[in-house]
């Protein structure tokens, strides 16, 4: 059973928004990965999106899609990373884990080998970036039937058609990217993304993630006032990237940055109770 | 037998094509599937279309009998589809007038392109020019030293090249970038796809603009020789010269087609780019086909002395008339065209590209066991004036 829906429910008890880090798996050496998991968690990662790295990142900028490159010196598969999940479970088996990567590693590993596999190592969600509903009839039937929920993505420009057919296929969460543009973009824009959320409401009782373009604690408070979930990718492998020779820092580094986005989110979640007493 | 009629309305070549791209590009790709399948029944676009391919590009171009080649062979016929003689030198602006045309009535005011060789960029950057579009041309900085006298013509024509240094630095690389930069600027901006490859509706579209190459090879035929070739060979890269030529023929059963892949040196050796011959189906770049990609599902780099060939994917397209059995591929050497590159310009006085020079060389091949009643249309994709430079490093010559 996935992780994801218990998760929220919880949270939205306590009326806390979520914090998911994203890490690029094997960035950079297999054997940061796992470890840099549990110090995430620590720090007050709710859940946490593993990436699979690929050889064409098409919607990454170049932070992230340098990532992959590091992580592909080490030859880091789709396998490989599945195994890195099953070795993060046997610490701990309630924080939920979503893959993140591009469809054509999953391809050629075949969709119900990766369900089954993914399901095995205790995976819970999967986010497949050049993965429309349209195209992934056969693949949400295989992850559903082993209980992985298909992430699916929306963005400034899904209408509502669209908005209804994604959120239908959707399980978990919903993704909704919050600009125009790649990951670690600089350009976000509040107001258009909480009308956007919005809209998605209207549609979905899923809980709504929020990611691409939130960098800092600032950005991460404001998109928590209208999201379930606040993303936060490019910002972290920054970091990452930055101590590429000095490796050990790594986990103490990303969780003084995660402990940050956590006290600004929780000081909204503060703030607005107080507001609505 | 039903007339071919593919992609299905999602794009489909059977498994292969579809839309597979990131959720932001979904909504602009239906405007634009819309776009195209309004215009391309337009009178109105379609006549000014024609007008552009005959007083801008300079069509129809003529289909030449190599005679003197032909005899020297001692084989088939062979017949050369100029597409050399278009303006810029290729046929990649074939494609770039009917999207340009499409971008303007669109209301866009920014196009941008990948390109490997060049050709394409060099066709956008002209094109972009004539309609007085901003224009941004990907290119990778592998291909940018390979290609540098096109990097300056796009320049001088008023486009701004962007280096990709990521990845491999190639074609598929500055692919990766231009969806970049249309997933950023999608509002104003039009991507102009330089082969069948890409979401649907790229594959189909760039074939039906490419596809006056083989309309006009038909009805030249017909005229000059009467009947229909026994085979046309065309280089495949991604495919756009290729299926341009093979389309308004797939219904002609007796007509063989035949796809040249680059073997770059040697398919045994890795390092080629014949995704058809040496892969294997996946996804990449919007849409499933087969590619040259390892058992991880990650993309290899590919090579070939032709950096228009040099590609890791292949137009679906293609991919289902493999499959299908309608149209066979094969794989020649960088040396192999090397060779008839030297040989159709000694011969013939005329230059052909690197990449038509693979179609060339294979050309070779089949006239040889087809024999003299036979006759082979070669599609003459562009002239090799651009690759002198990497001729002569060959014979270790430099300018």
């Amino acid at each position: 059973m996935s992780r994801i829906g218990p998760c929220f429910e919880r949270l939205q008890r306590a009326g806390r928004t979520a914090l998911i880090p994203y890490i690029t798996a094997g960035d950079p050496e297999p054997a940061v990965t796992v470890p840099l998991m549990h110090a995430m968690v620590e720090a007050g990662a709710d859940i946490i999106e593993l990436g699979v790295p690929f050889s064409d990142p098409m919607a990454e900028g170049p932070v992230i899609q340098h990532a992959c490159e590091r992580a592909l010196k080490h030859h880091i598969s789709l396998n490989q990373v599945i195994k890195m999940v099953q070795a993060f479970r046997v610490d701990d088996d309630t924080t939920p884990v979503v893959l993140m990567g591009y469809l054509n590693p999953v391809e050629i590993k075949g969709y119900g080998a990766f369900a089954q596999d993914a399901a095995t190592a205790g995976v819970d969600g999967a986010i497949i970036v050049d993965l429309p509903p349209e195209e992934a009839g056969g693949y949400i039937t295989l992850l559903k039937a082993q209980q992985v929920d298909p992430v699916f993505l929306l963005a400034p420009t899904s209408g509502d058609e669209r908005i209804q057919k994604v959120c239908a296929a959707s399980g978990g969460f919903v993704y909704y990217v919050s600009l125009r543009g790649v990951t670690g973009a600089a350009h976000l824009d509040t107001q258009e993304a909480a009308a956007k959320v919005a809209t998605i409401r209207r549609v979905t009782s899923l809980p709504v993630g929020v990611g691409f373009g939130i960098s800092d604690a600032k950005s991460a408070a404001q998109v928590a006032q209208f999201a379930d979930a606040v993303i936060v990718g490019s910002a972290i492998v920054k970091r990452i990237a930055a101590l590429v020779d000095n490796p050990g820092q790594i986990n103490l580094e990303v969780s003084g940055f995660l402990k940050e986005l956590r006290h600004a989110l929780d000081d909204i979640t503060t703030d607005q109770a107080v507001t609505t007493v | 037998m039903a007339a071919y009629a593919l992609p299905d309305e999602r794009g489909h070549f059977g498994d292969y094509g579809g839309i597979f791209v990131a959720e932001t590009l979904m909504e602009p790709l239906a405007q634009l599937r819309q776009a195209y399948e309004r215009y391309i029944k337009d009178p109105a676009f379609l006549a000014e279309l024609d007008e552009d391919l005959r007083q801008y590009v300079g069509r129809p171009t003529p289909l030449y009998l190599a005679q003197r080649y032909s005899e020297h062979i001692g084989g088939a016929r062979i017949y050369l589809k100029r597409e050399d003689l278009n303006h810029t030198g290729a046929h990649k602006i074939n494609n770039t007038v009917g999207q340009a045309l499409l971008a303007k009535r669109l209301g866009k005011s920014r196009v941008i392109a990948e390109t490997g060789a060049g050709q394409h960029g060099v066709a956008t950057a002209t094109v972009a020019a004539r309609l007085g579009l901003e224009c941004v041309v990907y290119m990778g900085v592998e291909d940018m030293q390979r290609q540098a006298i096109n990097v300056y013509r796009m320049k001088l024509l008023g486009a701004r090249v962007e280096p990709v240094s990521s990845g491999s630095r190639t074609l598929k690389d500055a692919l990766n970038e231009a969806m970049r930069d249309w997933v950023t600027h999608v509002d104003d901006t039009f991507y102009i796809i330089g082969t069948v490859a890409g979401p649907h509706p790229y594959p189909a579209m760039v074939r039906d603009f490419q596809a006056v190459i083989g309309r006009e090879t038909k009805e030249q035929f017909s005229t000059q020789v009467g009947g229909l070739p026994d085979a046309l060979v065309a280089c495949v890269g991604g495919g756009s010269n290729a299926i341009g030529l093979f389309h308004p023929f797939i219904d002609d059963a007796g007509v063989a087609l035949v796809g040249v892949e680059a073997a770059g040196e040697g398919l045994d050796s890795g390092r080629h780019a014949a995704p058809l011959c040496a892969g294997r189906p996946g996804v990449l770049h919007g849409n499933r086909t087969y590619l040259v990609e390892d058992d991880d599902g990650q993309i290899i780099e590919t090579h070939s002395i032709s950096a228009g060939l040099d590609y890791p994917g292949v137009g679906p397209e293609h991919a289902w008339l493999k499959d299908s059995g309608r149209a066979r591929y094969v794989a020649v050497s960088d040396a192999e065209a090397m060779a008839a590159f030297h040989g159709l310009s000694r011969i013939e006085g005329i230059m052909p590209a690197l990449e038509s020079s693979h179609a060339i060389a294979y050309a070779d091949k089949l006239a040889r066991e087809l024999g003299p009643e036979a006759a082979i249309v070669v599609n003459l994709s562009g002239r090799g004036d651009k690759d002198v430079h990497t001729v002569a490093a060959t014979e270790g010559i430099t300018f």
